[in-house]
């Protein structure tokens, strides 16, 4: 386990470094930022298993208050970043706070519904450029402003973004909230019954999401420099953590980053085959694949993979969850 | 006198409204299930009634049988073939089962029939009728009128037959329903079907007078789980009178603050709601 470990870290670490063509440097970038994202919304929907899905709201208020400050006051953009975590904790607190005292839909219910209000506002907001969106500052001298020509730079904060991440969630599962969380979403009453601070605990792990998916946002925003209402707020965004958090497992540490090196690459191959045509494609794919996941495996890969490699005494029958 | 017309207006969208939530509050009520699909279903009428008046150019009282025999088709076979095998797994299954049928639906609309808005072909439901001084588009009277009608038709049926009964004793108690011979599988196919029927009645009805493309099923998702929170948890009745309101508000925040804001105050609305009364307007608990 430990070696596997020091073996997958060298590994990303090295990859920019083998693979020198920019088009894969790119697409590692780009896997490292869908794991990111895909990994803090499994805090609150995997782990407390509260689905959300309307996270493009905390990932739109870090990819526009960077880009916002800088292109209306001429700001260093790395000022947004603690500016966009902040809103987002308080989104996360005004959806969170009235809709956790009551059954999982209502939540995810009012993720949609805010995040679809916050896209309307924006898409129509001439200060936060409206349809037209945000530019970001062109490569210039200053370190601070995060503007690289070539995609490697963006690769390694990327990757100790999702270290940083990783460790956090990792450090979570260990913890108390982390064994409450479970409890709460094995069974919110027993969970209650026993003393877990149910709603308290539940909002924690989504402010804890909004922060590092506010994160992602704002890191996406340096990388391609600019933010319009679709990129940055579309459904396509909470859309892409779900499936790829789903994909490779919710509620485990390394099932997102395992999605999205499955996911991303796949993602890339088919828009360069289809072309641009090929967005609404993607929309028909990852709906058939969400409905097949949730169908037959909603475990995703990691259950699939401890079912199939667990010692057949302990196997147990696969969860058909049919009539 | 514009007031008194928009206020009318937006009363007659709000019946349509009404009967589109009644089929998601039913789910709702009946399986403690939410539909993210639902306003799919809507959308799917809509195109049900263009495809037909395109072919064979006859009136929306064919169109709308036709939605909502093919929307009860696809709600039943929907329960077979997901609902049934996701409802007692867990929370994330069933969320994401319909979410992405959602996805799965609209975006393969979109890929038959373009992103564009379309309007149905001229219908046999044009002109407008004075009414003591107000105007009245002849469509949109209809569609509200028949939408409110079909609400209390799927109310009545749900409380004075047999088999509206059987539906609620599933509801109440799957257990004990088995135990009188009630079928609780058959029973939650209808519902489904009822419920992808309204839905399909209600996109034929709007499609007569609206505008449309394959993306507006968001919006009529969201306006239902408005309606439906609004109305209470599996009431009819409630649904309806939310549903009244919703087209009231929507009507009046068009007229006061331009067409643009009349989702955002609707979806505020809601969040609102959730702070303040998350039973709905008649509800206890």
């Amino acid at each position: 386990m430990r070696w596997g470990l020091l073996a997958l870290t060298l590994a990303f670490l090295a990859y920019p470094l083998i693979l020198t063509n920019p088009f894969y440097q790119d697409a590692g970038a780009l896997v490292l930022l869908a794991a990111i994202s895909a990994s803090a919304w499994n805090i609150v929907g995997g782990y407390a298993g509260q689905i959300s899905v309307g996270h493009a709201m905390f990932y739109g208020a870090g990819a526009y208050l960077p880009l916002l400050l800088y292109q209306h006051w001429h700001l260093p953009p790395l000022l947004g970043v603690p500016l966009a975590i902040a809103v987002s904790l308080g989104l996360a607190l005004v959806v969170g706070f009235p809709t956790f005292r009551l059954q999982g839909h209502y939540f995810s219910m009012a993720t949609l519904a805010v995040a679809e209000l916050i896209r309307i506002v924006v898409s129509n907001w001439e200060l936060l450029g409206a349809a037209i969106g945000l530019q970001g500052p062109a490569v210039s001298p200053n370190w601070w402003d995060l503007t690289f020509r070539s995609a490697v730079p963006y690769y390694y904060i990327f990757l100790a973004v999702l270290a940083l991440l990783l460790a956090v969630t990792w450090y979570m599962e260990q913890s108390r909230l982390g064994y409450c969380l479970r409890a709460i979403r094995a069974g919110e009453r027993a969970a209650k019954s026993l003393g877990v601070p149910v709603r308290r605990y539940k909002l924690y792990a989504l402010m804890l999401s909004a922060a590092f998916t506010s994160l992602a946002g704002s890191l996406y925003a340096f990388k391609t420099g600019f933010v319009d209402p679709d990129s940055g707020l579309g459904i396509l965004v909470s859309v892409q953590m779900i499936i790829v958090a789903a994909l490779g497992g919710t509620g485990t540490l390394v099932g997102p980053l395992l999605g999205a090196v499955i996911l991303v690459p796949l993602q890339t191959a088919t828009n360069t085959w289809f072309g641009g045509g090929g967005a609404g494609l993607t929309f028909i794919v990852y709906g058939g694949i969400i409905v097949l996941i949730a169908r037959f495996e909603p475990g995703g890969l990691m259950e699939l993979w401890h079912r199939l490699t667990a010692p057949r005494t302990r196997r147990s029958p696969a969860p058909r969850h049919a009539a | 006198m514009i007031l008194l017309q928009v206020i009318v207006g937006g009363l007659l969208l709000g019946a349509v409204y009404a009967l589109l939530s009644s089929g998601l509050t039913l789910i709702w009520g009946m399986m403690n299930f939410i539909n993210f699909a639902h306003g799919e279903f809507v959308m799917i009428g809509m195109y049900v009634a263009f495809v037909i008046v395109v072919a064979l150019g006859v009136g929306p009282s064919i169109f709308g049988l036709a939605a909502a025999i093919g929307l009860f088709i696809l709600g039943v076979a929907i329960y077979f073939a997901l609902i049934r095998a996701v409802m007692r797994g867990p929370i994330l299954a069933q969320i994401l089962s319909t979410f992405g049928l959602a996805l799965l639906l609209r975006y393969t609309a979109f890929w038959i029939f373009s992103p564009n808005f379309v309007t149905l072909p001229q219908s046999s439901l044009t002109g407008t009728i004075n009414l003591g001084g107000i105007l009245l588009n002849v469509a949109q009277l209809v569609a509200g009128v028949v939408a409110a009608a079909l609400t209390l038709a799927l109310h009545l049926l749900l409380t004075r037959t047999a088999v509206g009964s059987q539906l609620l004793a599933v509801a109440a108690d799957r257990q004990a329903a088995m135990l009188m011979g009630i079928r609780p599988d058959r029973m939650q196919a209808l519902a489904w079907g009822l419920s992808a029927a309204s839905a399909g009645i209600a996109g034929a009805l709007m499609a007569i007078s609206y505008p449309f493309s394959p993306a507006v099923g968001e919006t009529f998702a969201l306006t239902a789980f408005v309606v439906v929170t609004l109305g209470g948890f599996g009431s009819v009745p409630g649904a309806l009178l939310a549903g009244l309101l919703v087209g009231l508000i929507q009507a009046l925040s068009a007229y006061y603050f331009g067409p643009v804001y009349k989702d955002v105050i609707v979806y505020g609305l809601f969040v609102a709601l959730l702070w303040l009364r998350p039973q709905g307007l008649l509800g206890t608990a």
